[in-house]
């Protein structure tokens, strides 16, 4: 079989701008979401939710739905008690987890809360029996403010915990008294992070299907964690995890609300098991907004300590952290992950940080893209600004001075990480440079002299990726990966990952090619079902490549391991390499295809010593460290003062992902994240009345950006690999969100500083920068 | 009440009994079997549902099947031909203008709509032309740049 044809021609497509092999189902509209799948049988499930933020449950009158013709089944909070509480995943110490049923029992705590369900044939009668369900309540008094819910006398969301408070956690580094006792200035801020509601273009959905035959449930379910789903839906329901499948189809959008484990998972679920028939719940967009977890929602109370020349010496925070009315998977582990990244890129190593947990009667708080981190870069962000303009020093200058050095590295921070790697100036620099910020500061005062409002804002900021170490996660935080090579040396990868937007079917290809020596179109990467993919964790916290990157990395080294032993048994030569799609001998340049040699594998007739047959290797990768990206985003504003309209007069990202896979790729993540960065800057803001009303409940009202209200992003990189993982790759994912919010408000707060502005809160909407400026002129 | 509807869709003529009170996207996808146009929010906010309905482009949450009747669909299944793309599919995929790809149906609609009306828009005249279809992922900037290079193409 050994032949001597010429190797294949390979090119090197790690660092490529390529287009996506998953595009062409996506726009031809031939890709399967949740929604395009149909079972024969298939029923349709709607959901009865409160509309009251805190009530008592007095009576469900569901006889109407039951007698609509069509309907097949009306479940209650009372015939779903034995179904598991929703998961928490999160283990504070002292942590109070209300029991969070899947349907409502006697009480509802947040508007939205599910009461019932209803199942028919179609969904349109589904919809009308549920509008035919008449819930008599008793409406009780709500916390909807976390701040207001912390005072004494107010309505208690669960009354077993009449204080609302449902942790309280304490981290410290370095000696913050000495820190304090030594600085020559303290500045204080309250600085919020508002409730955001994230917003995938596709809601939630689940289609779950019991065979009773088999005892064993297929769910069909819209998430970024498969394996996780499974194993958590399988112990709601007391199913063994062999007899429960997690299928995830093409997913409309994540960013972290799909990072999670459902009450309606579990609830179709156990309505499919009591019917018999597959059913399906797509989530409406109202839907969406009440029942899909919300982001954000900080209060951080901060001081920051430092010398008259900038050195930063020190940081206190105080944290109030709007829980909402439920633990969901990750709730309270959120606001951990700010205290984390407190110190930002800076060398003081003096921190003191107290979360208090807050409940609500409001929807859940959960990971919305970049889940605690943006939080802190927020704060920290602003903070050295308004240091930096309390000793009248250049934004630029104060970081310069402050950042933790090359040669630092890896630095151990005071809330206990270890970064990794990082030339933090450089993207600052590159910035600067590429903003041209000298004669940007020139303009700027002439504009002013001219009456203009513009506005110069920077902000660097780290991040922490590639979740996680194990020990630092709630569920294991390594990821993992099958590569197979067919017979036909075709190459599957199987990643544990669950990409869902970002790409990895082509950055995984990429990887996959480069290492086997094969074009792109040899590989196809295959993610999101169970009864196919070996166990993984998911995608969130900026891991998929971060994480399942090195996992396949891994993979394939132990796939060309075996691959040379076949070579050596193919070419009769222990002096074999693996190169460019095939085993080379060295001494004879005899040469054997991957098809050649997958074949030998498969067919079985000689084995290399102590060999297995077939073409196949898996690899779990637990990484030694989580990876710190950083970077530097230079905004320049221009306010309009007759309306107090923003208008982003440029926006300049250089960020420092470690090595790039896919420069196409990257670009379009950072514009996603700034786009989300940018919609908390300026527009999206979840408004709660005093009854815990949603008033920003639908599309209508909660202001994602359209294309319009986006600048042009001049988005740049450098690269600093890290040294956490063989590929050198940090991750992308949450970078531009973290990075812009921060530089807008900086900016925005520059171009106001003239008229005395030293701090506002975000949304920075027209009305809020015009009531501004009003009180400026008057003052 | 049902009703009796014919619409050619994608140049095939069909004809089908449904309520009168069914949405064209339900139609669409759950009659039709058409899921390329998909529903995001149902008040016509988003575009994820946009379909061409006698060469105009519409949301098709926000109007009854029936409406259609007498009339002529195209849907994103319908704009490769002969297994070629149409330039503006093409484009998204050359400039990376989608990613979870839950919009690009609709998205692709609206910007091959844009283009028909406008042959050589500016990007602010992009921006406004697909300004009623919402994008979470890519910040619509690789967008810009995908019917910006159609135009060219179809120039």
């Amino acid at each position: 079989m050994a032949t001597t044809a010429a190797p294949p021609a390979t090119g090197k497509l790690v660092g490529k701008r390529l287009r996506r092999k998953e595009d062409p189902r996506l726009i031809t509209g031939t890709a399967t979401y949740v929604d395009d799948i149909k079972l024969p049988g298939m029923h349709h499930a709607c959901i009865v939710r409160s509309p009251y933020a805190a009530a008592r449950i007095k009576s469900i009158d569901a006889k109407a739905a039951l007698e609509t013709p069509g309907v097949v089944a009306v479940y209650t909070g009372a015939d779903t008690k034995e179904v598991g509480p929703v998961p928490c995943g999160a283990s504070l110490p002292g942590l109070r987890v209300p029991h969070h049923y899947i349907l409502a029992t006697d009480r509802v705590y947040f508007v939205g809360h599910p009461v019932a369900v209803v199942v028919a044939g179609d969904k349109y009668v589904a919809r009308d029996a549920a509008d035919s369900i008449e819930v008599d309540y008793d409406v009780l008094p709500a916390a909807a403010d976390p701040e207001k819910a912390l005072t004494p006398g107010a309505p208690a969301v669960h009354p077993e915990w009449p204080d609302n408070t449902a942790f309280t956690y304490h981290q410290e580094g370095g000696d913050i008294a000495q820190a304090f006792a030594e600085a020559d200035v303290i500045v204080k801020q309250r600085i919020t992070s508002q409730r955001l509601i994230p917003t995938p273009m596709e809601t939630r959905g689940v289609v779950a299907d019991w065979k009773p035959g088999d005892k064993a449930l297929t769910l069909y379910s819209s998430t970024q964690i498969p394996h996780l789903l499974r194993s958590l839906v399988a112990g709601m329901l007391g199913l063994a995890e062999n007899k429960t499948r997690v299928v995830t189809p093409e997913v409309g959008g994540g960013f972290g609300c799909k990072l999670n484990v459902y009450a309606e998972e579990a609830l179709m679920s156990f309505v499919s098991m009591k019917l018999g028939k597959p059913v399906k719940w797509i989530e409406s967009r109202r839907e969406n907004y009440v029942a899909t977890i919300h982001g954000r929602g900080h209060v951080d109370y901060l001081e920051i300590a430092a010398k008259k020349d900038g050195t930063i010496l020190g940081l206190k925070l105080k944290l109030i952290q709007d829980l909402g009315a439920y633990h969901q998977l990750l709730t309270p582990v959120i606001p951990t992950l700010s205290v984390l990244m407190m110190p930002g890129l800076y060398r003081f190593r003096n921190v003191t940080a107290d979360i208090v947990g807050v409940f609500t009667n409001c929807v859940p708080t959960d990971a919305y893209r970049g889940a605690g981190r943006p939080e802190a870069t927020h704060a920290i962000e602003r903070m050295v600004d308004m240091l930096a303009a309390e000793l009248k020093l250049d934004p630029a200058d104060i970081r310069l001075k402050n950042f933790i050095q090359p040669e630092e590295f890896p630095f151990a921070t005071a809330t206990g990480l270890t970064y990794d790697s990082g030339q933090y100036d450089l993207p600052l620099r590159k910035a600067l440079e590429i903003g041209g910020y000298a004669a940007l500061r020139a303009e700027q005062q002439t504009a002013r002299v001219a009456g203009k409002l513009m506005g110069i804002g920077i902000a660097t900021y780290g991040e922490i990726c590639a979740f996680g170490p194990s020990p630092a996660t709630p569920a294991g935080g390594w990821e993992s990966a099958t590569v197979k090579v067919d017979p036909d040396g075709k190459v599957t990868v199987l990643t544990g990952s669950c990409h869902h937007g970002q790409g990895e079917e082509t950055t995984f290809a990429q990887i996959a090619a480069d290492e086997l020596g094969i074009g792109l179109d040899d590989v196809v990467v295959f993610r999101g079902d169970t009864a196919i993919v070996q166990y993984g964790i998911g995608t969130f916290g900026s891991r998929g490549t971060a994480v399942g990157g090195p996992a396949l990395y891994y993979a394939l080294q132990n796939l060309k391991k075996k691959l040379k032993r076949y070579g050596e048994s193919a070419l009769g030569s222990d002096d074999v390499r693996y190169e460019a799609g095939q085993c080379i001998c060295n001494k004879t340049g005899k040469t054997a295809s991957l098809a050649q040699l997958a074949g030998a594998s498969y067919r079985a007739l000689k084995l290399p010593p102590d060999e297995e047959p077939g073409m196949q290797t898996t690899f779990f990768w637990e990484p030694p460290n989580f990876t710190f990206p950083f970077g530097a985003h230079l905004v320049v504003t221009e306010i309009d003062r007759d309306t107090g309209r923003i208008e982003i007069k440029r926006y300049v990202a250089v960020d420092d992902c470690g090595k790039i896979i896919n420069p196409l790729i990257v670009d379009g993540q950072v514009h996603g994240g700034v786009a989300q960065g940018l919609g908390q800057a300026l527009y999206e803001q979840v408004v709660y009345d005093d009854n815990g009303q949603l008033l920003s409940g639908e599309l209508t009202d909660y202001a994602i950006p359209k294309a319009t209200m986006m600048p042009w992003v001049e988005s740049h990189h450098t690269e600093t690999p890290s040294p956490v993982n063989p590929l050198g790759v940090k991750g992308v994912g949450e970078a531009g969100t973290i990075g812009c919010s921060p530089a807008v408000v900086n900016s925005v707060v520059d171009a106001l500083s003239s008229l005395g502005v030293r701090h506002l809160d975000m949304p920075l909407t027209p009305e809020k920068i015009w009531n501004v400026i009003q009180q400026g002129a008057r003052a | 009440m049902k009703r009796t509807i014919t619409v050619t869709i994608n140049g095939e003529t069909r004809s089908d009994e449904i309520e009168a009170r069914l949405l064209l996207i339900h139609y669409l996808r759950e009659v039709v079997g058409l899921t390329g146009a998909h529903i995001g929010c149902e008040t016509s906010l988003c575009g994820a549902c946009t379909v061409e309905l006698d060469g105009k482009a519409v949301k098709s949450c926000t109007m009854f099947a029936v409406q259609a009747n007498g009339r002529s669909l195209t849907t994103i299944e319908g704009l490769a031909k002969n297994g070629e793309l149409h330039p503006v599919q093409e484009a998204f995929w050359n400039e990376h203008g989608l990613q979870c790809g839950f919009c690009t149906p609709g998205m692709i609609m609206a910007s091959k709509q844009l283009l028909e009306r406008n042959p050589n828009p500016s990007e602010g005249e992009i921006r406004h032309g697909i300004e009623g279809n919402l994008c979470r992922c890519t910040g619509y900037q690789h967008i810009v740049n995908a019917v910006r290079t159609a135009a060219e193409r179809m120039k």
